[in-house]
């Protein structure tokens, strides 16, 4: 067996161990549970003594969808952070990287276990969370978002995004800077988001330009965009296009092509930098 | 160039390094190691805080480059990876996975190293054993004492049967019943042919189970040896009285005497030589009453070895 599915397997135990997939599952559960009893609510709605039609409810409940979602997208970027900040960084503040890499264990196994270890268990998170979630909102509404295939997928890299990230991050710095950074990139880059949207709103060159860099610089804002135009309804796109209305939730048109993969790009080249990196650091 | 590191004919030997140096920005950690630390013995690399020891075993084991010089593990040079599967290490900071039990990081170095699956569970029970772990196995580590962590350390140097084992203050933290233990361990180590190389800074320790010693200091090597020729015999002390004039220019073959308080002393003599001496002195007209014979200390010559010359 190749050292990199060591590693791997060594990071998925240790996730079970710690018991943060319990952890996890329990929470998610719980939260899906209480959206569930929200959406369950909605075709109940009144609106003047009239019950909502059909269409009303589905707007609604694509409107609520997206923000579950987007709550969700805040939790697994932050759960991606948390867990690849100390990825590699834990291994050198404790030394048990000397034991380790005195092994048959190449740098570039190391960090490519770590990674498959921490995203294979996020995209299976993702799809299970994401998958639950859009059972209950079909379910109680009836709703069923344009992509639903697409929306995790882009969730999901949207994870990894900051988990490739954060890892790069870790192999240099320690564990609560790599965490601190990534946050805070995050942040930032959905601001920029925003701001980028406004900017095409109002047509204004600098600020739309703002939401370009963002989405180049760090693409977890980018993948939020395209996970957005997956969830919402098939004609709610063409109704956003109209008013050009592209606030933080709402998303005129899918991801290019191109930007996809700048984006599959994006992370290997960060890899590539954090292998670059972990190279020449020395436990 | 003769002096590049290249593989001996036959078997290579366990370590050879040439001019092996490393810098951490303008600090000489290690100056230019140049040594040969042959197959199946105990090597014991000695030296004061500082000195560059486990620099240089990060060198030999590939966890840290050297900014100069080169050298061969098991015949393979420095870094190579495949060769640290017949290397064991136990690190001056051992610190191992604390949510594991003992028996999964046994486990997962035999998985590292390549070891064939069936022979896991015999090989982790006869290291626990070995270390004086067994029936802790199943516990985790971090509810381990710091030397059963050391012990446990001691285990994943062992296991797999590597050529070559290398520890790094492997007492640092044991009690003396664990001392003794770890040098039963080396000495079983030596008596299976795998080498072992000692770092250390404890003499006594050293002295017991150490062939051959290397003493460094400030990043280079002061003295190397087979034990018993670095430590060049031992002292004697004569109280004798009647020696003619002149009679210790005529001694001079048993080296520089000194004399002090009627004692006549001789530095660095060998054992062997004791008999002759005191044949010589009688021989000479003395009247012998006492006869010293002390053998030097590894301490007493380290501490020669790192006198500011
Ligand atoms: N990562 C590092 N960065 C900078 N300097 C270092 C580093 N590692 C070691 N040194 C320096 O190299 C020198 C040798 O250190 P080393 O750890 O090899 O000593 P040692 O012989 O093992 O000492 P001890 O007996 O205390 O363990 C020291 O002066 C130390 O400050
Ligand atoms: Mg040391």
């Amino acid at each position: 067996m190749s050292a990199t599915w060591t590693i791997t397997r060594l990071t998925w135990h240790e996730l079970v161990r710690r018991r943060l997939v319990l952890a996890l599952l329990i929470c998610t559960v719980g939260v899906i549970g209480l959206t569930g009893w929200g959406f369950a609510k909605v075709p109940g709605l009144h609106d003047h003594g009239q019950r909502l039609t059909p269409g009303e409810i589905r707007v609604i409940a694509a409107q609520l969808l997206i923000l579950v979602m987007f709550m969700f997208s805040f939790v697994l970027a932050l759960t991606c952070a948390f867990l690849a900040a100390p990825a590699i960084a834990g291994d050198w503040e404790s030394g048990v990287a000397l034991a380790l890499l005195a092994r048959p264990l190449r740098r570039g196994e190391l960090l490519c276990g770590r990674w498959l270890g921490l995203a294979l268990p996020a995209v299976a998170y993702t799809a299970l969370a994401v998958a639950l979630e859009f059972g209950v909102a079909r379910w109680t509404t009836g709703y069923v978002p344009r992509q639903p295939v697409v929306a995790v997928a882009a969730l999901a890299a949207e994870g990894l995004v900051l988990l490739t990230l954060t890892l790069a991050l870790s192999t240099r710095l320690a564990t609560v800077t790599a965490a601190v950074i990534a946050v805070v990139g995050f942040g930032a880059m959905w601001m920029g988001g925003i701001a980028g949207a406004f900017g095409q709103v109002f047509h204004n060159g600098a600020i739309s330009t703002v939401g370009t860099v963002t989405h180049l610089l760090l693409p977890t804002d980018g993948m939020w965009r395209a996970a957005t135009f997956a969830l919402e309804p098939r004609l709610f796109a063409a109704q956003a296009a109209a008013h050009a209305g592209a606030g933080a939730f709402e998303a005129a048109s899918g991801p290019t092509p191109a930007y996809l993969a700048f984006v599959g790009a994006w992370a290997l080249g960060v890899l590539g930098l954090a292998w670059v990196s972990l190279r020449g650091r020395e436990p | 160039m003769t002096d590049r590191a290249s593989a001996p004919t036959g078997a290579s030997p366990a370590i050879h390094t040439v001019g092996l140096a490393k810098r951490y920005g303008s600090q000489v950690a290690l100056a230019g190691l140049t040594m040969t630390v042959p197959r199946g013995l105990v090597f014991g690399f000695l030296g004061p805080n500082g000195a560059g020891k486990t620099t240089a075993v990060k060198l030999l084991l590939g966890l840290a480059r050297p900014t100069s010089g080169e050298g061969l593990v098991l015949g393979a040079p420095v870094g190579d990876v495949a060769v640290r599967g017949r290397v064991g290490y136990l690190p001056e900071l051992f610190r191992y996975q604390g949510w594991m039990r003992a028996r999964e990081v046994l486990g997962l170095h035999l998985r590292l190293g390549h070891q064939p699956r069936p022979t896991w569970a015999a090989a982790i029970d006869d290291a626990l054993r070995t270390v004086g772990l067994a029936g802790r196995g199943d516990d985790r580590v971090q509810t381990f004492s710091k030397g059963m962590q050391q012990r446990l350390g001691l285990a994943v140097a062992l296991i797999g049967r590597p050529e070559l084992v290398v520890l790094d203050e492997p007492t640092s933290a044991l009690d003396p019943v664990g001392r003794h233990d770890v040098r039963q361990v080396i000495r079983r180590l030596r008596d299976r042919g795998t080498a072992v190389f000692l770092n250390s800074h404890l003499l006594t320790e050293v002295e017991q189970v150490c062939d051959r010693v290397a003493v460094i200091d400030r990043g280079r090597v002061v003295g190397e040896g087979p034990l018993a020729t670095l430590l060049g015999g031992g002292a004697v002390r004569v109280r004798c009285t009647g020696l003619e004039a002149g009679a210790l220019e005529r001694l001079q073959a048993f080296g520089p005497a000194s004399a002090a308080d009627g004692w006549l002393a001789w530095a660095g003599l060998d054992h062997e030589r004791v008999p002759d001496l005191v044949a010589r002195l009688v021989a000479e007209g003395a009247r012998v009453y006492q006869v010293d014979v002390t053998q030097t200390t590894l301490e007493e010559r380290f501490l020669q070895l790192l006198a500011p010359s």
